[in-house]
């Protein structure tokens, strides 16, 4: 091999240490034979198209191979493959919901953990609320115009425990083409009792977000103000499933799409709860739908127990209204002492 | 419980009906199955003793009567217009028709269970559906027309009948879409074509049954005394992509009006048997929960979901699967590299 002419760049030939991937050790590089003796070769021998000689392409595959994988790059590569092999042909499984785990680990997660880490800088506090096995029911407030504090809540829940959140949505969710493909694949289920009492009573670790779309589509000017909790039917949930309830106050979500306006006769017309209105949307397009990067605070409380309460505890409309406002209290004072505690919004 | 059967099956002229009823004849524990239809079977029906009864005519009465009937088999429930001839007719066939048979059998004093082939269409199909049906869960939106709303009138009048005749055992079975290398149903057809239309955006849960198994639940619930409404299917669940993939077939995502109408068209051309109803079940999915079955019923598939899906897909010829290869081959030799060196 090696037929090219070799025009050094950088120090010594070698290609300048580039990325984050470790650096192959020395001698790894596959370096044409310097010195072999062959006519350097005219500009005139090139045609435009008999280009770069099979034996160059692979060199050049393999160093690249080299720098994303690292350097057992053979079984990562090899694995990577299996991987896309299972996704053409199907053979992976998904459980009853539609959670697809492998796609989810691989591909959900791996894409939302910079946005994440990077752009809102995500600090967690009292990840060991979160119970290590067994259901669980994370109560969150919800803020945001867009529900991108349930992905980052996925995220951070997963990065920090090891533990898949699995979100029940709103039914919009699954109505709506590809949102709901993404939603079911990404573990989620409707927000209805059954599917929440079954998710919990299989042990799954459930994230609720009872606020809906009065939540998320509340103005900016009523930020980090709990709207009103539902109906109670997580806590009814939780009650006759007997798991505890992990409150989750999230800060930072109410800042990234300042929702000042809204135009409901659009909505109507859409079939959509809101159509938002943000200083930067609708008018700087697709630019709009930028998030500003605000500071993230994500702090899980103390979880409250539902399995001391007595047998049909959940069919006691006054106890659930009491717990329902136990946990909203509980997220609503977190709320104002982590927002007394943050310097700024994007600090 | 009950030796010595007597057992009368309607809907024998359809592959399902045929088969299961041969199925039965064979049992040992089974003295006598009739087979009813309008038209006779086109295949084998091995001991099988046939009657060519219309079971929307009191002629069906009759039959039970004289055979001295003692448990009936009801399978004539038609889920597409096109095997009955018109939307007039299927409708007439299963709704009237059951009502007939089911009056033929309050009056016959000889009888003693009553099973009725189902489906879990029954429970509709959209977005506000729950994950997993169970059987005391009903449709979201109450059907309005068509096949979804045939079967919830059936059902309606079996619940009667079982009120009315107290003594009489009736098991309700709720299968999900049977699928397997010789059945012929909208679902399979879909799965035949060499393009498969998919709803843009979506992708439905599916659960299968196999054809044999379905044989096997019948059988179950005829020889075995439990009454009950249960659904039946592969306990796992299987995406509609997942599906097409395994099959290596190209798929064309088109909106959903847009695959009504290919549907619509289909049918018309005798290309595909595509019901209304399969549309929603294309888009939203269903799944259903089969906890009664396996411990009320005492019954378990021997074929999951998946296995049913492959036995299916086994029968179909697929096209090279040129990239799969590719694949497969590239992984071996570097997997094979790592562990030499």
């Amino acid at each position: 091999m090696g037929d090219a002419e070799i025009i050094p760049i950088g120090p010594g030939g070698r290609p300048a240490a580039r990325g984050t991937g470790p650096q192959p050790a020395p001698g790894h590089v596959a370096e044409p034979a310097a010195g072999a003796a062959r006519p350097p070769v005219r500009t005139a021998d090139r045609g435009p198209l008999d280009g770069i000689p099979v034996g160059e392409w692979l060199a050049a595959f393999q160093v690249a191979a080299q720098e994303v994988f690292g350097d057992q790059w053979e079984p990562q590569l090899a694995r990577f493959l299996a991987f896309l092999r299972r996704r053409v042909t199907g053979e992976y499984v998904v459980d009853e919901y539609g959670f697809d785990q492998e796609v989810t680990e691989r591909f959900f997660m791996a894409a939302l953990r910079p946005i994440a880490q990077k752009w809102f800088r995500i600090e967690v506090r009292g990840a060991e609320n979160i119970p290590a096995d067994g259901g669980a029911l994370v109560v969150s407030n919800h803020s945001g115009t867009i529900p991108v504090d349930g992905l980052m809540t996925m995220v951070s829940v997963h990065d920090h425990t090891g533990r898949f959140l699995r979100p029940l949505g709103a039914d919009l969710v699954f109505r709506l083409p590809i949102v709901s493909t993404l939603a079911r694949k990404s573990g989620a289920t409707l927000a209805c009792n059954e599917d929440a009492e079954r998710m919990l009573r299989g042990g799954e670790l459930v994230g609720v977000w009872p606020e809906g779309f009065k939540g998320i589509g509340k103005p900016f000017s009523e930020r980090y103000k709990l709207q009103r909790f539902g109906r109670g039917g997580f806590v009814a949930a939780a009650l006759r499933t007997g798991v505890p309830i992990v409150p989750l106050s999230v800060v930072g979500a109410e800042e990234i799409y300042p929702l000042v306006g809204n135009l409901p006769s659009l909505a109507r017309l859409l079939g959509l709860p809101y159509v938002p209105i943000t200083p930067l949307f609708p008018w700087l397009g697709p630019l709009g739908l930028v998030p500003l990067p605000s500071k993230w605070l994500l702090e899980f409380g103390e979880p409250i127990r539902t399995d001391d309460f007595e047998p049909g505890a959940s069919e006691d409309p006054m106890l659930v209204f009491n717990v329902t406002d136990q946990v909203r209290e509980s997220i609503q004072q977190t709320l104002y002492s982590l927002l007394m505690e943050r310097d700024s919004v994007f600090g | 419980m009950s030796t010595g059967n007597v057992v009368l099956v309607t809907g024998v002229s359809r592959d399902l009906g045929r088969t299961f009823a041969r199925s039965l004849a064979a049992d040992p524990s089974v003295e006598r199955v009739i087979g009813v239809d309008v038209v006779p079977p086109r295949g084998d029906i091995g001991d099988v003793s046939f009657v060519r009864a219309d079971i929307r005519t009191p002629v069906i009465a009759k039959v039970i009567a004289k055979e001295d009937v003692d448990t009936v088999v009801h399978m004539s429930i038609i889920s597409t217009p096109g095997s009955a001839g018109g939307r007039g007719t299927m409708k007439e066939l299963n709704v009237i028709g059951t009502m007939q048979l089911l009056a033929a059998c309050q009056k016959a004093p000889s009888l003693r269970s009553l099973v009725v082939k189902s489906t879990t269409t029954v429970y509709g199909a959209s977005s506000r559906d729950p994950a997993m049906f169970t059987e005391d869960m009903g449709p979201r939106r109450a059907p309005r027309s068509g096949y979804g709303k045939d079967v919830a009138e059936i059902e309606s009048y079996v619940r009667g009948f079982g009120r009315r005749r107290s003594d009489v055992r009736v098991t309700l079975l709720r299968a999900a879409n049977v699928i397997g290398p010789h059945v012929r149903s909208p679902i399979s057809s879909y799965f035949r074509l060499p393009v498969i239309p998919t709803v843009i955006g979506h992708d439905a849960r599916m659960q299968f049954l196999h054809e044999e198994d379905l044989y096997a639940v019948l059988r179950h619930a005829v020889l075995t005394d439990v009454a009950g409404t249960f659904n039946v299917a592969g306990p796992d669940i299987l995406m509609l992509s997942q599906a097409i993939r395994r099959l290596r077939r190209p798929w064309l995502p088109l909106p959903g009006l847009a695959v009504g109408n290919l549907g619509t068209t289909l049918r018309s051309a005798g290309l595909a048997d595509f019901s209304p109803e399969q549309l929603g079940f294309l888009t939203y999915g269903r799944g259903v929960d089969t906890t009664r079955m396996r411990e009320v019923l005492g019954f378990t598939p021997a074929r999951t979901t998946h296995e049913a899906f492959a036995d299916f897909a086994a029968s179909l010829p697929t096209p090279a699967a040129r990239l799969e290869r590719a694949l497969l081959a590239a992984e071996r030799q570097l997997a094979g590299g790592a562990t030499h060196g």
